[in-house]
């Protein structure tokens, strides 16, 4: 029965397609290797189902399909196979389940120990900020936003005057150490994206959003603009290094101030320095 | 002996119909174009969603162009590319599935299949159709403005989709906004209509629990459309005011294109609520007509009883109830409060227990069957393959967690494609095979039928297929050119133009099935009453096509389910609905 052969050669190669396409994931750079293996969870379970469904439906059309002579059942129904079916289907759904909620928690929980940095989206590029010698991330609004101050900061907050800006480079993370990464957009919805990472947010004006991550594996990983955002969404385009820690600290070195970018009032002067225990 | 006892077309008594007053008309203008007649509506409605259609087919030819051959045709830059993919969206998901289920198939189906001479409000009726195409002609002029359509992307988020750095902020924007709310008025016309039609225009004997499921899935839509683009039209009225009189409902204050924009204090979430409120809802709004469609074909060329019937209609409005409280797994990457994760996960995959029972009794409804291998059910078995895939990789997304890698890549392009693109397509398309013969009086062509599906259902299945795997990748989707990236391999460039090549020729193949619809309506073989000997009403009509009001001077009584075929001890293999009891006992070739 040609039919039911084509049937089950679909479900067959969509199998075969899956074991040996060379497209795949990227090697993971961060911690949530846990949500690849809830996707594997789910690709073993649907997999079963997919192939399953399909092949009896190939089964029936090759052994019943119309002959002479031939006429169908008389069932409206069978409960018990119906209760059957709805409890397997939600044990398997279960199975998915229970791991993807036991990983979100871990998700949307910061560890006490994480850095902040900030990255600010607008059309069409990305900027970032670390919090300078203080620790701590100043304060920011888009009203602030002027030539010299192209990610708002509150020039009044003295939290901010030490935070180091990177207006046009790249952003550089220390391998090991967990990172909350805040996430804030001045025009529309932009989306930070680093397939390697696997986590990913939606950056909205108005708001501040976040994800948190823990880099495992030097490398340098593009960043992409996740989120339609216009006529250049496409060309939304950056870099994240992920370094050791000394060259992390060599890197950081050589970055501004907001104190230092701010030529009209440079008050305080504040170099940030590395290791500063 | 004959009449098996099943509880389900038992212990409710037959409801009293009072024949209706039908509106007659008078003139060519008023039966062929002002026509107050459903079936007349119905394919004014078919004819305006295809156009439409047809015009969304060849955005998506222009964008898989760019994709796959990126730099290769001048003619598309990356504004253009916005402006198709957003109208190829809009089009698809609005103007030509829901308008083609809703007031295509349900305008025609609903009064032939419930046995009445027509919808109870004709008039409303009509002015549905008209007001309907108003707004497909508002939405087509977009093209033609300064500016050209939105590119803001089918979801029209805002800020972007109002602000100068998207295309088509102009014209495109507020004549979209003012469309979707023609749509929407028009749509309210014709789904009351099909709700209080259901409702009380039942004929003698047709229980609830006797309708067809194909009237089961086209009212639960009806009624959930009903409930769900309020939502939708309160977000285009906010949006167009944000957009004409500088409100702020969902502008925060923003910077725009350098300068400091006057909006402030409004969310941008608040949209993605509203929209995605009526937004998950409408992907089973098309879905469920769709499976109340592809019931009826399987078990008609089946010829066996839909398995479960009963089941079959509470999972339907188990899945509309349900599709009400997911909305937000559109958003667990939106930046939304994260706790909303846990709800929105569990409510999702719960959804999908009643979506498999269906499965279920779709196959186990072939189990001992005596199936008849015909166009129609070719793609009600192109559907459930279609649909499975499509409907288990949602799994995927729904799952909280699993989604954050894979939003916003083709992963979620080639879920949605193949769940609520090609497998509804598969069901239309085998509808308009299965129900032509009754509209027309003529068969459609076999050979062209078979080569149509075989060439649509594979061609589709290795579209959207591979697609997934690029999404896995990471390949993000809406963009133009992927342009240089270190974790994109040239292979995904090649799968990408393989599938550009497999979309043209698919997309090509359609006109082979326009010319059977066309060449068929003159040519075709006659093809009597009721070609597929099916039991439903719509089939026992006395002319066909069907005249004015359906039924002659009497209306039909309704005496058993819609599914007994096969019934042990009948002489046929099918009892239509309005056989008595005693006939099939005693006469020989109960046919119709």
């Amino acid at each position: 029965m040609a039919v039911a052969l084509i049937l089950l050669l679909v479900a067959i190669g969509s199998v075969l397609f899956h074991l040996y396409s060379p497209w795949w994931w990227t090697p993971i750079a961060t911690n949530w290797a846990y949500i690849d293996h809830t996707i594997n969870i789910t690709f073993w379970i649907t997999g079963f189902v997919f192939v399953a469904v399909i092949a009896f439906m190939a089964y029936c059309v090759f052994r019943f399909h119309h002959k002479e002579g031939r006429r169908a059942d008389y069932n409206p129904e069978n409960k018990r196979l119906e209760w059957w079916l709805s409890v397997g289907t939600g044990v398997g759904v279960a199975a998915m389940l229970a791991p993807g909620l036991v990983v979100w928690h871990q998700f949307v929980t910061v560890p006490a120990d994480a850095t902040e940095v900030e990255v600010m989206g607008q059309q069409w590029q990305w900027s970032f900020r670390l919090p300078g010698k203080d620790g701590q991330l100043g304060t920011s609004d888009v009203r602030n936003i002027a030539s010299d101050n192209p990610m708002g900061l509150n020039p009044d907050d003295a939290h901010a005057q030490d935070d180091v800006v990177i207006e046009s480079g790249d952003l550089h993370l220390q391998l090991g150490k967990p990172v909350k990464v805040l996430l804030r957009s001045v025009d529309v919805l932009h989306d930070f994206y680093v397939p390697e990472f696997r986590a990913k947010m939606d950056m909205v004006p108005g708001m501040v959003t976040y994800f948190w991550i823990t880099p495992i594996r030097t490398g340098t990983f593009d960043v992409l603009c996740a989120e339609l955002c216009g006529a250049a969404h496409y060309q939304m385009r950056a870099k994240v290094i992920v370094d050791e820690e000394r060259e992390y600290h060599a890197w950081l070195e050589q970055q501004k101030t907001f104190a230092e970018l701010s030529p009209a009032k440079a008050i305080v002067k504040a170099t940030y320095r590395s290791g500063d225990k | 002996m004959v009449d098996i006892p099943y509880e389900g077309t038992r212990g409710i008594p037959p409801a009293e119909v009072p024949d209706v007053e039908l509106y007659h008309p008078r003139s060519w203008w008023t039966r062929y174009v002002f026509s107050q007649d459903a079936k007349v509506i119905a394919i004014q409605y078919s004819l305006t969603a295809s156009a439409i259609g047809l015009v969304a087919l060849v955005l998506s030819w222009l964008m898989r162009l760019q994709l796959g051959f990126p730099g290769t045709f001048s003619f598309i830059d990356a504004n253009q590319y916005l402006q198709f993919i957003t109208m190829h969206g809009m089009i698809m998901v609005i103007y030509l599935l829901t308008a083609l289920f809703l007031g295509g198939f349900g305008n025609y189906l609903i009064p032939l299949m419930v046995g009445a001479r027509d919808m109870v409000f004709p008039y409303v009726n009509m002015l549905s159709y008209w007001v309907y195409l108003l707004a497909v002609l508002v939405l087509a002029s977009t093209f033609f403005v300064p500016g050209g359509p939105t590119g803001a992307g089918w979801t029209l988020y805002p800020p972007q989709a109002i602000l100068s750095g998207t295309p088509g902020q102009d014209w495109g924007i507020i004549l979209m906004m003012s469309s979707l709310i023609l749509f929407i008025i028009g749509f309210t016309m014709g789904g009351l209509n099909y709700v209080v039609t259901v409702l009380q225009a039942r004929t003698r004997g047709m229980t609830l629990m006797r309708l067809p499921l194909t009237v089961w899935g086209i009212f639960t839509a009806t009624v959930m459309a009903l409930l769900a683009f309020p939502a939708l039209f309160v977000a285009s009225v906010m949006l167009l005011l944000d957009r004409l009189l500088g409100t702020s409902f969902f502008m925060p204050a923003l910077v725009e294109m350098g300068t400091l924009s006057k909006y402030g204090g409004g969310s941008p979430l608040l949209f993605q609520h509203l929209f995605w409120f009526f937004g998950h809802p409408e992907v089973y709004i098309v879905a469920l007509p769709a499976f109340g469609i592809v019931s009826d074909l399987i078990s008609t060329h089946a010829r066996k009883n839909i398995f479960g019937y009963r089941m079959m209609v509470w999972a339907i409005v188990a899945i509309g109830a349900l599709s009400f409280i997911v909305w937000a797994h559109h958003m667990y990457v939106s930046g939304m409060f994260p706790q909303f994760g846990y709800f929105f996960a569990t409510t999702t995959l719960i959804i999908a227990i009643p979506t498999a029972i269906k499965v279920y009794n779709w196959v186990l409804t072939l189990w001992r069957g005596d199936i008849h291998l015909r166009v129609p059910m070719l793609f009600a078995l192109g559907f459930i393959i279609t649909f499975v895939n499509g409907g288990l990789t949602g799994l995927f997304l729904g799952n909280v967690v699993v989604d954050v890698p894979l939003s916003d890549t083709m992963f979620v392009v080639a879920h949605f494609h193949m769940v609520m693109g090609v497998a509804p397509i598969m069901v239309v398309l085998g509808a308009i095979y299965h129900w032509y013969p009754k509209v027309t009086g003529r068969m459609l062509n076999d050979a062209l039928g078979k080569f149509h599906f075989w060439v649509t259902f594979l061609g589709a299945y290795l579209i959207f297929f591979p697609m997934h795997y690029l999404g896995l990748l990471g390949v993000p989707r809406r963009y133009f050119e992927l342009g240089d990236t270190t974790f994109i391999p040239s292979s995904a460039h090649s799968l990408n133009a393989f599938i550009s090549v497999v979309a043209l020729t698919v997309g090509f193949s359609q006109l082979v099935f326009l010319f059977n619809l066309a060449w068929s309506l003159f040519k075709g073989e006659a093809s009597g009453g009721n070609p597929w000997r099916a039991t439903t009403l719509e089939w026992q009509t006395p002319e066909t096509p069907p005249g004015h009001g359906n039924w002659g001077k009497e209306l039909p009584v309704v005496y058993r389910w819609a599914y007994d075929y096969s019934v042990p001890g009948a002489a046929e293999d099918f009892i239509p609905q309005n056989q008595p009891p005693r006939a099939t006992q005693h006469v020989q070739g109960a046919a119709s």
